[in-house]
């Protein structure tokens, strides 16, 4: 999810890209009810449509994620796209040969419509006011982008963590529209324990006072304690303990205990660093929705919890990967994805990759996690 | 011209004899689930061969990955730990081909392997051959092509012959419906296969 931690080389084999901006007129009726009269949708491509248009892919963004996947912009080259590793030519997702799409959802800060859009009902920005988005939505709003990018069909739809609940998503409310799913790092639905944690994010930002019921931009401040807060607490559960001890063990800064309150042990300057950096760019708004779309999710729940039956009107071959070390999303629930999927005779590869990183090991380039999203995407007819 | 004596195969010929006698068991179009499935590659024989609909189960990262490549659907989880999540009789075959000797669980594997499916295929290197009885008598643990280790570094941790498996079968009241033996040239073996069998395949289901 921290996208921002792994990018900074500002090498990027797919060079300069430029973000473009899709406009849906047609409403858009939300799962809650709520409708948008219109949307904007800011996304990036890589690599080239073929003929037969039969070989775009969709990378769908995690909590914190946007559209710019890869590559690098010719005015900020430092910024370089959160999954650039996999994605560019003669890598695993390779732009040689299937058309990359990655798009900033609904409600995103990056310039897709969200909380910081002018409602143009009001003429003010949206804030608070702006609904309540699903995973179901983001799929519906991706939809009309590929009807706009003129793709009737997805070669792959894949994401990590929130992203791969997009893709499995996909599957179930579009069979017909995709042939192959990469779930990783992911989950079927929430536990109570990561609802838990998205809950103590959520009032870290709705307890400071500068959130305003959420209409903190209206009065030109920002919630910058809450949301430093919310993504310190978000960072515990994306490393692993393991990965902990071993980049910060109980390194002291000072190299003594100074009996105060300031930054001592190196984890807490690395929590402080992460949580200034993320409360200086994202909005609180989007954050707050985010969580409620991840704690939401949960393709069983009209199903009587048999997910199992939720997954019967999936047709995509599937792709399921998790990380030995992962405890905010385990590999016991990727496995719950593959035996529902097995249940219905769907086609799926499993792999539960050895890696210390804990839940962001989606985001490295171990060697084996790479090798193995390599050979299923070669597969992948265009 | 001297008569050519039946030489033992080499590995490929032996993976390929191998397939050969599983899939003389499996009806085609049938649903199989095989653990231990290395890269995938009887799966992809029995599909091309037999039309089945088959999934593997691998814990090794590098076969994963070359089932993976095979396109071969394949589940990477631990056997040893059971086959919860599997459900009972969602399989009309479930395959172990020469791996239940390198597992530690022998009667739980059995028992879910005939929970899951409703026949069981099973083939494992007979440790009382000829062969390797002649080994052991000479003093040394046996290396041949059925067991091609040395005791420092074989995968093999279940140590048994033809009269163990079916002694075992007996008490867990698993049914033998069909039992083939070989000898390290392939040839069939109807004479004492506990003695001149060194590959023994069994087609088994739950003693009705």
């Amino acid at each position: 999810m921290p996208q921002d931690t792994l990018a900074g080389a500002g090498e990027s084999s797919l060079g300069f890209v430029v973000p473009q901006r899709a406009r849906f007129d047609e409403p858009l009726t939300l799962k809650s009810g709520a409708q948008l009269p219109s949307f904007d949708l800011v996304y990036e491509t890589y690599g080239t449509l073929n003929a037969a248009r039969s070989n775009a892919v969709l990378v769908c963004h995690a909590l914190s994620g946007s559209h710019h996947v890869a590559g690098r912009y010719e005015d900020d080259p430092r910024n370089v796209g959160w999954w650039d590793n996999l994605v560019g030519p003669g890598k695993p997702l390779d732009t040689e040969r299937f058309f990359v799409v990655g798009v900033n959802n609904l409600g995103g800060c990056y310039g897709s419509t969200g909380p910081l859009s002018v409602n143009p009902h009001t003429g003010k920005r949206y804030g608070a006011d702006f609904p309540l988005v699903t995973v179901e939505d983001w799929v519906a709003a991706q939809a009309r982008l590929a009807d706009q990018l003129g793709i009737d069909t997805w070669a792959a739809v894949l994401g990590g963590s929130l992203g791969g609940m997009q893709a499995l998503q996909w599957s179930l409310q579009y069979p017909e529209r995709i042939r192959h799913a990469l779930v990783i790092a992911s989950a079927p639905k929430l536990s109570a324990q990561n609802i838990a944690f998205n809950e103590v994010a959520r009032q870290a930002i709705l307890s400071d006072p500068d959130f305003h019921a959420g209409h903190y931009a209206e009065r030109g401040v920002v919630p910058v304690r809450g949301l430093r807060l919310a993504r310190m607490i978000g960072h515990i559960t994306y490393l692993s303990d393991d990965q902990m001890a071993e980049k910060f063990g109980r390194q002291l800064r000072h190299g003594e205990h100074r009996f105060n309150y300031d930054v001592e042990f190196e984890v807490e300057s690395y929590l402080r660093y992460q949580g200034d950096k993320f409360a200086g760019f994202f909005d609180a708004n989007t954050y707050l929705m985010m969580t409620k779309a991840l704690d939401y999710f949960d393709p069983a729940y009209a199903y009587d919890g048999n997910l199992a039956a939720a997954l019967a009107r999936a047709k995509a071959k599937f792709l399921v990967a998790s990380f030995s070390t992962d405890w905010r999303f385990s590999p016991a629930r990727s496995r719950e994805i593959v035996f529902a999927l097995l249940h219905n005779r769907r086609s799926v590869a499993y792999a539960e990759i050895d890696c210390d990183a804990g839940h962001d090991s989606f985001l490295l380039d171990d060697a084996h996690y790479h090798a193995v999203m390599r050979a299923y995407l070669e597969n992948i007819e265009t | 011209m001297s008569e050519t004596l039946p030489r033992a195969m080499n590995a490929q010929e032996r993976e390929r004899f191998d397939f050969a006698v599983i899939a003389g068991w499996i009806p085609p179009g049938e649903r199989v689930l095989d653990l231990g499935c290395g890269d995938g590659t009887l799966l992809r024989y029995l599909r091309e061969t037999k039309g089945v609909e088959g999934y593997g189960v691998e814990i090794d990262p590098a076969r994963v990955l070359g089932c993976i490549r095979n396109g071969v659907d394949v589940i990477q989880i631990d056997i040893e730990r059971g086959l919860s999540g599997f459900e009972d009789g969602s399989f009309n075959h479930v395959i172990i081909s020469q791996a239940l000797q390198a597992m530690h669980a022998t009667e739980r594997i059995l028992g879910e392997m005939l929970r899951v499916a409703d026949e069981a295929v099973v083939s494992f290197p007979n440790f009382a051959f000829r062969a390797n009885r002649a080994a052991i008598a000479e003093g040394h643990m046996p290396v041949s092509e059925d067991l091609p280790y040395q005791w420092y570094e074989t995968p093999n941790v279940r140590f048994f012959t033809l009269q163990d498996f079916e002694a075992l079968c007996a008490r867990l009241r698993i049914e033998i419906r069909e039992r083939k033996a070989f000898d390290e040239a392939g040839q069939p073996v109807a004479d004492d296969p506990n003695l001149n069998g060194s590959l023994a395949f069994y087609r088994l289901g739950r003693a009705r």
